[in-house]
Parts: structure tokens; C-alpha cells; sequence
């Protein structure tokens, strides 16, 4: 893979940002600071903005679409997508839809990440029920990767109504808009995804990277045996940055904190503490520190998986948004230099798939 | 006639399911495991993540060991059949957690804890509580040979004694310093919200970790 084929995406859960002074903004503030970010993050040099979808408190990335149809409004270039969209709760003909059009208006920018969704809030609120989460996810997937490649689609299933010879507008040329799948760590999800012939998206949101190779490699033998060609693999994870490795720790800590222990009281896990903290930036999934420090790590993760993708979640919690815009403009301006940089010393080697 | 002691089965081919299938292996264990669906369709998966355990449908799983592990979705044990596991030791490994698994009322409120629901929906298996604390990446990486000073304890609970020592052994064979955690209801400390949930102990510590949390 050369460097120019290597995307560099920004991705946001659409949380709920601050002022320099402390006052979190509003919910309406946050939605139009991510706009604001995401012409920040062309201005810099960032390959591609991607919005997540979550139904909770603090999380204004709802509608996603409407957003990235703003920003393209007021961009040239970069691609915009999702990170990722809860397919199982959506219609896949309405999805197709929505990104179809985005796509036409930004003149084929359009990308997206479907996954079955870590936190469910979205089954109960769509009047799905969570003991369908596989079959949902599933037909879905068939279904959007057809209206996506190869209209008109005949098609017919248990969670949707059948569709004969339906041809869906606005056309696009058949699998022109990128479809990643998105998964966490479930086997089955990462041979899906090589089924379909969808580029993998790894979530890796804790301990060291390297632990998800095995995927790869699993990925890498199931697009094989599938007939597939080779397809690229991406990671995204958390990560901040700012001019020094301290500066970025003691800015990142207290929303990290907030936000981790919210989760640990929901799913029962410890709280976290500093030295977790510090033991997963050193070691783990955190992304924080100079752009050094942090080129070097996604370096290592590049040449651990063979990434094809990196993306960095820059927004936690009411990080401020000051914090955010210097952690995008530094990501963009010094650490994606510095990446390539580093990978055209020493290129990627090819993966042995034995 | 094999030594069939030896023989491990496990129900559900996720995460944790194929991270038991590689400890098992490596542990000598003559490994078969199923998924939800024909064998076919997660033989690749077991060849390249646990090489050595055999991809094999749910009545071959259950046809295969005296010990089955019971790795499927929270929310998904209930359609299994009651007497499947008839007299086998049945090792509880799933964790319920509302956002991922939706609303569960009696897991929800089980103040004994959820293998106690789990014990009641197959009344003729020997339920054990264990295998379920560590997230599959600390499985993974804590496992370690009898007597390494860093060996972590793992912990399993049962009201049915023989069950459990078969398996307090069989986790020592994985790599753990097995821990007695005593009656089935004691496995309410080592799922969500117990203490020993998540975190990585030795068995010195662990075993302090264990009790029965007031409810009333």
C-alpha cells in the first residue's frame, strides 16, 4: 500500500463540547462546532470526517446525514462519512437515500462504517427488539451492500418488506461509496465482513493494538476463500494531542475520567485510575501525547495490522473546544506529515498470510 | 477409548468462546466448539483464532466432554433446550449487562445472581459459575504456567462440589490459579458490579474478594 492511498480520518461520537471559560455549550452549539471542525480538519490536511450514532445523554449524532450534508456545503475535498451507523436500526433504503444524495451533492464524497452497534439504545427507541440483533444486522447489510452495488434490486427478507426489480434515486455508480464494516472484536463479524467484500473497521478502544492481528489475519483468509481481493483494514481509537506529551495527558484526564466512569458504573467495571490511564497510552489504545508520540504509535499500529486506516475520536466528554480544534489542527498539520514521513523510511512490509 | 477427561465443549464461537478454545488447546484439551448455525460456518474462524479446537455443531459439542462451557449472547441461552446438558457440568461464562443484552427481568433482578437463573432454565446440568471475570484480551494474555509469580486467580462457584473441583482443575490447566468461591450464589461476585469483576487478582486476593452480598 503506498502512502497516498492511506486514509486519515477524524471521527467524532458528537459529544458535547465546552468554552474555554467551562460553560458546555448547548446541544445546537456542539452540532454546529462539529461543522466548524470538520472545515478546520479539510483546512489541515485530514483525509476524511466521520459521525457516529448514539441515542444517550452528552451525544448530538443522531442524524449524522444532515450534519456531513452541511459541511459539504462548505467544503471541497474531504470525504464524509459515518463512524459508525447502527445499521440493524435503520432502513437500508432510506440509508441508501440519504447517502446517495450526500454523495451527489459533494460530488462523490461519501463514505460510511455500518455496524451491529456496542451500545444499543437505538433498538428500543426504533421499536426494534435486541433478540433480533443478528438477523437484523445481517439482512440489512445484504440488503444496502445490493442497493448499493447492483440496482435494480429484487429482495426479500423477514425485517423488511419485499422489494421487486425496485431501482432506488439518485443513482450512483455501482459501489462507488465506500462501505467499511465496523466490528469490536466478534469473530463472525470480521468474516462478514470479508462475505460482503466491505473494507474492516477495527473499534480498538482498549489494551494493545497489536492483539487484534489475529482479525486480520482471519479477515485476510476469509476474503481469500471468498474470492475476494485484498481489502483494507482500519483502526480507529481515541486519542488527543498537543504540543507536549503532559499537555495532552493533564487535558485529556478529567473528561477521560468522567466519561470512563459513567461507562464503568453501566457496565460494572472498575472505575479508572491514572496508572490505567497512563498504562494505556503507553501501552494500549489511547492515542495522546505530542504529535511525536503519537506518529510514532500509529506508525506502530500501521506496521502491527497493515492498516490501510487510521481514524482518531478527538472529542470526549466536554473536552473544550479549544482542546479539540488544536488536537485536529496538530493531527493534521504535524502528525500526518510525520506518519508518512516515517512510513516512507521504512515501508510497510507484506503480510504473510501462511 | 480416548481420555476423554481430556475433552472440553464449548457452546458459542464469540469472543470469549474461541479465547477458551485457544487456552483449552494449548492446555492439551481436545477442543470441539459450535457456533449458532452449521459447523461450516465458523470452521475458517477456529482454523486461523483457535487452531486445533474442531468447528462442530451444538449436539456434537454436547455429544463430545462431560464439561461444556456456555458462551453464547446473555440473551440468548434461553432458547436452547432444558435437558440439553443432562447431567453435564455446565460452565456458566456469560456476563448480562442491560445495554448490550436489553432488558432482561429476572436476570435483572436475580439477587443470587445470574447462573442461579441459568441453574433453573437447565435444571439437569451441573451449572459452574467461572470463566466470565477477565474481558477475552486478559484471558488471553493472563494465562500462565502452575507457579509463575504473576499468575492471576480465577474463581468458580457451584452447589454441586464434585462439579467444581473438576472445574477449579481445569482452569490451574488453563493457566489460573484456580479459586474456590464456594456456593452457586457466590458467582454474584464475580459477574458485573461484583467485585471481582474485570480486574485482574491473584488467587491471595481474589479469594478475600469473595462473598455473598447482603440483599436484604
Amino acid at each position: 500500500m503506498t502512502d497516498r492511498e492511506f486514509e486519515f480520518g477524524l471521527n467524532t461520537f458528537g459529544e458535547v463540547s465546552s468554552d474555554s471559560s467551562g460553560r458546555v455549550l448547548s446541544e445546537a452549539e456542539t452540532v454546529r462546532l462539529m461543522i466548524d471542525e470538520a472545515v478546520l480538519a479539510e483546512s489541515v490536511g485530514i483525509d476524511s470526517f466521520n459521525i457516529g450514532e448514539h441515542y444517550r445523554d452528552g451525544h448530538v449524532d443522531t442524524a449524522g446525514h444532515m450534519i456531513l450534508a452541511t459541511i459539504a456545503g462548505r467544503t471541497e475535498r474531504i470525504r464524509l462519512g459515518t463512524s459508525v451507523t447502527v445499521l440493524s436500526t435503520r432502513d437500508p433504503v432510506r440509508l441508501y437515500t440519504e447517502f446517495a444524495t450526500l454523495d451527489a451533492a459533494s460530488n462523490g464524497r461519501a463514505q460510511l462504517i455500518v455496524g451491529r452497534a456496542s451500545s444499543t439504545d437505538s433498538f428500543p427507541l426504533y421499536g426494534f427488539d435486541l433478540a433480533d440483533y443478528e438477523t437484523l444486522f445481517e439482512e440489512k447489510l445484504d440488503l444496502f451492500t445490493r442497493l448499493l452495488r447492483d440496482q435494480p434490486v429484487t429482495w426479500s427478507g423477514t425485517v423488511r418488506t419485499p422489494l421487486v426489480d425496485q431501482r432506488v434515486s439518485p443513482a450512483i455508480a455501482p459501489g462507488s461509496i465506500p462501505t467499511w464494516v465496523g466490528v469490536g472484536g466478534s469473530p463472525q463479524s470480521v468474516v462478514r465482513a470479508a462475505r460482503y467484500g466491505h473494507p474492516l473497521m477495527l473499534a480498538i478502544i482498549g489494551g494493545h493494538p497489536s492483539r487484534f492481528a489475529p482479525y486480520v489475519d482471519l479477515y485476510h483468509r476469509a476474503l481469500e476463500q471468498f474470492g475476494h481481493p485484498r481489502l483494507p483494514v482500519g483502526q480507529h481509537s481515541l486519542g488527543f494531542i498537543a504540543r507536549t506529551d503532559e499537555e495532552a495527558r493533564a487535558a485529556y484526564w478529567p473528561e477521560f475520567e468522567r466519561v470512563m466512569t459513567q461507562a464503568s458504573l453501566e457496565r460494572g467495571f472498575p472505575t479508572p485510575s491514572p496508572e490505567r490511564f497512563e498504562s494505556e497510552i503507553a501501552h494500549g489504545a489511547l492515542f495522546i501525547g505530542s504529535p511525536e508520540t503519537v506518529a510514532a504509535k500509529i506508525v506502530e499500529s500501521i506496521r502491527d495490522l497493515s492498516l490501510g486506516r487510521f481514524d482518531l475520536k478527538y472529542d470526549i466528554g466536554h473536552l473544550s473546544r479549544d482542546h479539540r480544534a488544536s488536537s485536529i489542527e496538530l493531527f493534521g498539520r504535524e502528525v500526518i506529515p510525520r506518519v508518512r514521513e516515517l512510513l516512507a523510511e521504512e515501508p510497510v512490509a507484506a503480510v504473510s498470510h501462511a | 477409548m480416548p481420555n476423554t477427561e481430556l475433552n472440553l465443549g464449548i457452546v458459542g464461537a464469540g469472543k470469549i468462546g474461541v479465547t477458551i478454545a485457544r487456552a483449552a488447546v494449548a492446555a492439551g484439551y481436545d477442543v470441539a466448539i459450535s457456533g449458532s448455525g452449521p459447523a461450516e460456518r465458523i470452521a475458517l474462524t477456529i482454523d486461523v483464532l483457535a487452531p486445533g479446537a474442531r468447528a462442530a455443531t451444538l449436539a456434537e459439542v454436547v455429544q463430545h466432554s462431560d464439561i461444556i462451557v456456555l458462551a453464547v449472547p446473555t440473551h440468548r441461552f434461553r432458547s436452547l433446550p432444558r435437558d440439553l446438558f443432562a447431567g453435564k457440568v455446565l460452565i456458566d461464562a456469560m456476563n448480562y449487562w442491560e445495554p448490550i443484552d436489553g432488558t432482561d427481568d429476572e436476570l435483572a433482578s436475580a439477587p443470587d445472581g445470574t447462573s442461579v437463573v441459568v441453574q433453573r432454565c437447565f435444571p439437569s446440568a451441573r451449572v459452574v459459575k467461572s470463566l466470565n471475570q477477565l474481558g477475552y484480551h486478559e484471558f488471553e494474555e493472563g494465562r500462565r504456567p502452575r507457579g509463575t509469580a504473576d499468575r492471576l486467580g480465577m474463581a468458580a462457584a457451584s452447589d454441586d462440589r464434585e462439579a467444581l473441583s473438576r472445574v477449579l482443575e481445569l482452569i490451574d490447566r488453563l493457566g489460573f490459579d484456580p479459586v474456590d468461591a464456594g456456593a452457586l450464589e457466590a458467582g454474584v461476585a464475580l459477574g458485573p458490579d461484583g467485585p471481582a469483576f474485570g480486574v485482574g487478582y491473584g488467587a491471595e486476593e481474589l479469594s478475600k474478594l469473595m462473598w455473598v452480598p447482603d440483599v436484604a
